[in-house]
């Protein structure tokens, strides 16, 4: 385990497949903001996908296969920081069950899981990182992923780092601790449901008054910014209504001295 | 204002109907509010009964490990219980299915030629679904807890397994029992109707044959079934008539009576909030020589319905872990937008959908399972900790994997289709070869432009996905 006395020089950075598909800037700013601590990142090339969407979805085997390639990427002992709560918390904690019955990779999964952190979290606990507030006033309401909550536990982090800018205030949207409704596969499955969910998510985000939404998980973003644009569209508006962004990008910009907003 | 009524009849096929049901309760706005008003209230309940964190981390530890202690036991327990249920005087009748459970009541009915059961609540008589079998033989069986029988009297099922009316307004109640109740005028006055209801429920304790109820725990050490509840109704329908039937899953037993507060407390505490429930009572034996009140006789019926097939899987065990308070469906964002009855099963909600499968097979709720966004929030506020997620994982693996020899579950594979699991093969042999996944991504990225404008489930409310025109990869490259 990393205690906070040991900073670490070097990390593997894991993009996941959603950032290094659909939100690309997001893992270039948290490679930039952990690169700013004077942290090595080193991005293996062969990285892919967690194996999260087929796990969740009843394919352990297809998780496996895919699983099993992520765990032979991180051979240096250096913590492993993954910029989305949920694919950390694949990682983390289900990495060991599915290798069960696997002696060899069932050691190595444990191995790994000891040294996987969810971005904010890192920047928290292991990095005691203190963003230093360039920007001006703003107030942002931040969505935590359920993963993120209750698998990692690290919901508390992502607000301290919010917290810890001075001239950002943290807008407190209803029902927070709710689901946004993604849940991966069930978006396309339960299509209804799903819909109802990210309508009240969106709906009380709105209603906070915050200028944009920030998030730690680009899955929940998909669905809650994608929500968010077909009602403006619905509805004829022109820019849009809930703007957002991963936190990472959001913090670069707070903390980057030339610039003020 | 009149709330719409709740669509759909009910039905044992939960899977076939349950995308439809459940559009129908989002799309009403109506539902859509009120259910959300009821679970907040339920949660804000319970959350003023936990105010520290840690005391409800230690006591949920405490809850799983009693439960799971027990569940170990199991068998032999069953044999101690019987034998000291025996010994106090009370009968012991075994059901396999709900059809044996209902010929075993209904016979006892039968040999006291009995025409009227009072029923307290209970959820395995639904599970049996008691009241037709007892029509049908010419029986009346009579709901005694006020939201039983308001759902008897709307010819409903129960949408909640604590709270069976949640899905009534006072308004609809008011209706009902003005339609119904003889010599009853229209009044939406909570009080008043409880009052209705009480004044018909009072005459039927006295004219029943035959009192039915659930029940909570049962103590195998010294043969008690304990029965938690708040109306009084419970304690009338064991004490009134001069028979009292029980029934209960046989996993509701516990081995030492000091394992019941902890249960007791976490059950009322997790289910309505309350530090105790108005009654407890603690059922030991018939009416003795001597005493003046008590029924003359007592049995009980101990129904597996699918719980030894939960109970052979170490991981799917844990479902038996549950003590019914309900906590689960109050957090859970899906039966907050559809409600009980979209289900189409006994239990709804989470524990619906992990429980369900174990009664009624996979053919019948093999697509229950999917209707979880995995948000965990059930797993975090049950009170003897079951993983539902966990669980829900496992369901979906047992249902969509191809139907193999010696399945684990009745009906492994009934969701099974082969162009999904074909997808899924396609999408792990990318995802497990950087090369692969190398090209595959640099053509989505390449030809971002093709990515259809319409993505089933996706784009109905929703702008479509579509891929950076430069994945991450290629941004860290072009660095200088």
């Amino acid at each position: 385990m990393h205690s906070r006395s040991a900073y670490p020089t070097d990390v593997y950075f894991f993009a996941t497949c959603v950032v290094d598909q659909f939100f690309p800037g997001a893992g270039m700013d948290a490679i930039t903001l952990l690169e700013r601590q004077g942290i090595r990142v080193h991005f293996p090339e062969e990285q892919t996908c967690c194996g999260q969407p087929a796990y969740t979805s009843g394919f352990p085997d297809e998780a496996r296969k895919v699983a099993a390639l992520q765990l032979s990427l991180f051979p240096n002992d250096w913590p492993v920081v993954v910029p989305s709560g949920s694919c950390a918390g694949m990682m983390k904690h289900h990495y060991p069950t599915l290798f069960a019955d696997d002696p060899a990779r069932k050691a190595a999964a444990e191995k790994l899981s000891a040294r996987v952190y969810e971005l904010t979290q890192f920047l928290v606990d292991v990095l005691n990182f203190k963003p230093e507030d360039c920007g001006s006033d703003c107030t942002v309401v931040l969505h935590t992923s359920c993963s993120a909550r209750r698998e990692m536990g690290v919901h508390v982090t992502g607000r301290k780092l919010i917290g810890d800018l001075a001239k950002v205030k943290l807008a407190q949207q209803d029902h927070e601790s709710e689901c946004c409704g993604f849940g991966g596969t069930f978006s396309v499955k339960q299509p209804e449901i799903s819909a109802a969910m990210v309508e009240d998510k969106v709906k009380a985000l709105k209603a906070t008054g915050a200028e944009r939404v920030v998030s730690a998980d680009c899955g929940c973003l998909m669905n809650i910014l994608g929500h968010a644009a077909w009602k403006d569209q619905q509805e004829g508006r022109k820019t849009p209504s809930l703007p957002g962004e991963h936190i990472a990008t959001f913090l670069l910009r707070r903390t980057a001295k030339e610039n003020t907003q | 204002m009149n709330a719409p009524q709740t669509p759909h009849a009910l039905h044992f096929m939960p899977s076939a109907g349950f995308r439809a049901r459940a559009k129908d309760v989002v799309e009403n706005p109506f539902l859509r509010q009120s259910f959300r008003g009821a679970m907040d209230f339920l949660m804000s309940k319970r959350a003023a009964q936990f105010p520290d964190p840690e005391e409800l981390e230690s006591l949920r530890r405490l809850g799983e490990r009693i439960r799971q202690y027990n569940l170990a036991k199991l068998p032999d327990l069953l044999v101690q219980l019987e034998s000291n249920l025996t010994r106090n005087g009370i009968q012991v009748h075994w059901a396999e299915t709900p059809e044996e459970a209902n010929a075993i009541i209904l016979g006892i009915c039968q040999k006291h030629s009995a025409k009227l059961m009072v029923k307290g609540k209970s959820m395995v008589s639904e599970e049996i679904e008691l009241n037709h079998a007892a029509e049908a033989a010419g029986i009346g069986a009579l709901e005694s807890d006020m939201g039983e029988y308001i759902v008897q009297l709307a010819h409903e099922k129960p949408s909640h397994i604590i709270m069976p009316a949640i899905h009534k307004t006072k308004e609809q109640i008011a209706k009902l029992f003005h339609e119904n109740v003889p010599g009853v005028d229209y009044t939406d006055n909570v009080d008043a109707l409880i009052q209705i209801g009480r004044n018909v429920l009072r005459q039927k304790f006295l004219e029943a044959d035959i009192g039915l109820s659930g029940v909570n725990f049962a103590v195998a050490e010294t043969g008690t079934l304990c029965l938690v509840e708040n109306e009084g109704n419970g304690r009338m329908c064991t004490t009134a008539p001069p028979v009292h039937i029980a029934i209960t899953g046989i996993e509701k037993i516990v081995e030492k009576l000091e394992h019941v507060p902890p249960l007791l407390s976490l059950l009322t505490r997790s289910a309505t909030g309350q530090n105790i429930s108005t009654y407890f009572n603690m059922i030991s034996s018939p009416r003795k020589p001597g005493e003046k009140d008590g029924p003359g006789e007592v049995h009980l019926v101990l129904l597996d319905n699918g719980r030894s097939q939960a109970y052979a899987d170490e991981q799917l065990r844990k479902t038996l872990q549950c003590i019914r308070c309900g906590a689960c469906m109050n957090h859970c964002p899906v039966y907050t937008r559809i409600g009980g009855h979209a289900y189409g099963t006994t239990y709804p909600g989470p524990i619906g959908k992990i429980i369900s499968p174990h009664m009624l097979g996979l053919e019948a709720t093999a697509n229950m399972a999917t209707a979880s966004s995995l948000c965990g929030a059930c797993g975090e506020v049950c009170p003897v900790k079951i993983p539902i997620p966990e669980l829900l994982i496992r369901l979906r693996e047992e249902s969509f994997t191809a139907p193999h020899a010696n399945p684990t579950m009745r009906g492994q594979g009934a969701g099974h289709n082969a162009r999904i699991s074909a997808i899924w093969r396609a999408w792990s042999a990318i995802y497990a070869s950087p090369a692969l996944y190398r090209a595959a991504s640099w053509l989505a990225s390449r030809f971002r432009w093709l990515t259809p404008r319409r993505q089933a489930g996706w784009t109905s409310v929703r702008t479509p996905l579509q891929p950076a025109p430069k994945r991450l990869r290629d941004l860290i490259k072009e660095r200088p």
